[in-house]
């Protein structure tokens, strides 16, 4: 079974800018993929390699085996792109549109389906609205409506709920995980970096054109994510002093790496008699995990990979 | 995990689609695209009509001026909308941005080609039909064409070529002022020198010579035969010039589009 994508040493650049700098990256099909990183990074220009529409200066770059440049008809018919820009042709309707872009991948009757995603993007009362007409969250959803208008088994979706209140936000991930768990492989780039633990099971973090972190989501949260525990007592441990990063009178700010080792701190706070007057603990997230790496990685070039592709 | 449904494509789908989207967008705008130019054309025929319509011969005097005019300004209706349709289409889908739909399918250079040109030909000679129509209140005799084949071929030829020009400029182009410019600086001389308005006989030799490298003089000219079986110059070796332009750019505009040359980068 081929790579739902495959990418190997892919490198473009503008100008004197490498937006890439030779990426190799593998997603299985049925994944639901994270690709994350700062403004800049490389996160669009690679999906528009993989879309065509940008050439790579080298690398090879695949959709479901079929090359994107050589085989380029296959490998557009597999693929299904939510831009991240807000654009839409302002001389059509919401149901226009859609069968538009239907017919452009060869599709003539393919209504039902069209009907469904009006359904499932709660357009459906819009349908016969011309596009200028929308507000910026419906012409968003038109445009995932438009993505997967050819039912894609890749589907990529680029800051796709960027402008979406958080209500629509929920049903749009709803719908893109039945679609996953119906088979689509999913390819995320967001900068919420809670919906991408939620939902993704693997992650790329991008840095200035290279990928500087490759894993599961859950080996990235434990291998860079910390505890930050915020702990009101007369005094802390001595030998827990190097961990504290902050203190505020009696109020101390703690970072540690494990919930084992705040069962230890715990334990070395009953040793000692001291009491504790309050103690909160903000958990793990892929924030801390982020900008740990992309921290670390600006003084290493090493790549922080790990775990091969999992079996999807 | 599950197998995913197909859904079948038909052959050539997209290019029918995109063809008929090209044609949608002018007819949704008709008043612009059409009426308009039938009416500017219209205003042309009766201000130079009535200027000069005494002090014209031309032919030898076997065209009345009026008669002579028709032909001229229903080419040249045909070969600046037919521009007019191609690079605005494209430059108004690269400046908003949803050329991005018509990229991310999988169409062909050819695909894309010939939708753009397809439609643009059909918005150009549609306005030449619309000049042509009101026109004939005027001159009812001129609709007894000497060879209508031959006009067919020209004017198909010639909204062709300047599509083909429209798509080329909206390619290059990246804002709306390079069009205009364009469309001014080039198009809208070389069609007002190409003999719509005079027969290039009555032009001093120096202009007479230099209208034959004019590409659109040989269109017009060719057109004008398909009226009245006169021509300033063999029909034939307009109608080889001009199929000759006509390939040539359909190549260097389907090998930009292969390229993907300002489209794709």
């Amino acid at each position: 079974m081929p790579d739902a994508v495959e990418v190997r040493d892919v490198a473009r650049s503008f100008g004197r800018v490498h937006a890439l700098a030779g990426v190799d990256l593998t997603v299985a099909q049925g994944e639901f993929f994270g690709l994350l990183g700062p403004n800049g990074a490389g996160k669009t220009t690679l999906i528009s390699i993989l879309a065509g529409l940008v050439r790579a200066d080298r690398g090879v770059a695949r959709v479901l085996g079929h090359d994107v440049v050589s085989d380029y008809r296959l490998a557009r018919r597999a693929l299904g792109v939510v831009p991240q820009e807000l654009v839409f042709d302002p001389f059509f309707t919401v149901r226009e549109t859609l069968r538009i872009q239907s017919g452009y991948f060869g599709l003539r009757h393919n209504d039902a389906w069209i009907d469904e995603l009006l359904h499932h993007l709660d357009l459906t009362d819009k349908a016969d609205a011309n596009m200028r007409s929308l507000s910026g969250g419906m012409k968003r959803r038109v445009l995932v409506g438009q993505a997967l208008v050819h039912k894609p088994p890749v589907i990529v979706l680029d800051e796709p709920t960027a402008g979406v209140d958080v209500e629509l936000r929920q049903s749009l991930w709803a719908f893109i995980r039945r679609l996953n768990a119906d088979g689509h492989t999913i390819i995320l780039t967001t900068h919420y970096l809670e919906e991408a633990e939620a939902l993704c099971h693997r992650i790329a973090m991008m840095k200035a054109g290279r990928i500087v972190a490759l894993d599961t989501t859950q080996h990235l949260l434990s291998r860079f994510g910390s505890l930050i525990v915020r702990l009101s007592a007369a005094k802390v441990p001595e030998r827990w002093l190097a961990r504290v990063t902050r203190n505020e009178g009696d109020v101390h700010y703690l970072e540690l790496e494990t919930y084992a080792e705040l069962e230890q701190l715990l334990a070395a706070l009953r040793g000692e008699g001291i009491v504790i007057d309050e103690l909160t603990v903000a958990g793990t997230d892929l924030e801390q995990a982020f900008l740990r790496i992309m921290a670390g990685s600006a003084t290493s070039d090493e790549a922080i990979v790990a775990a091969p592709v999992p079996e999807a | 995990m599950r197998d995913l449904p197909v859904l079948t494509a038909s052959p050539g789908g997209g290019f029918v689609t995109l063809f008929r989207k090209e044609l949608l967008r002018f007819w949704k705008v008709s008043f612009q695209t059409i009426a308009s130019p039938v009416l500017n054309a219209l205003l042309y025929l009766l201000i130079f009509s009535h200027v000069l319509a005494s002090r014209v011969t031309v032919f030898g005097g076997q065209v009345r001026y009026t008669e002579f005019l028709i032909p001229g300004l229903v080419m040249m209706s045909v070969l600046q909308n037919s521009f007019a349709n191609a690079s605005s289409s494209l430059i108004q889908s690269k400046i908003t941005g949803n050329l991005i739909f018509v990229l991310l399918p999988p169409l062909s250079p050819l695909d894309f080609y010939a939708a753009y040109v397809l439609g643009a030909m059909v918005r150009g000679v549609a306005v030449g039909a619309g000049v042509f129509a009101v026109t004939l209140a005027f001159e009812p005799a001129v609709a007894a064409l000497a060879h209508p084949l031959w006009a067919l071929a020209f004017a198909l030829l010639g909204s062709g070529i300047l599509a083909t020009l429209g798509l080329i400029a909206g390619m290059q182009a990246d804002k709306f002022d390079e069009i205009a410019a364009f469309q001014n600086f080039l198009i809208m001389p070389l069609t007002f020198l190409s003999g719509v308005f005079y027969s290039i006989h009555s032009l001093p030799g120096f202009w007479q010579a230099l209208s034959h490298f004019n590409p659109f003089f040989y269109m017009i000219d060719g057109f004008r035969y398909g009226f009245f079986g006169l021509s300033d110059v063999s029909p034939a070796r307009s109608l080889a010039l001009v199929a000759l332009a006509a390939v040539l750019l359909a190549a260097l505009a389907l090998a930009l589009l292969a390229r993907g040359y300002k489209l794709r980068n």
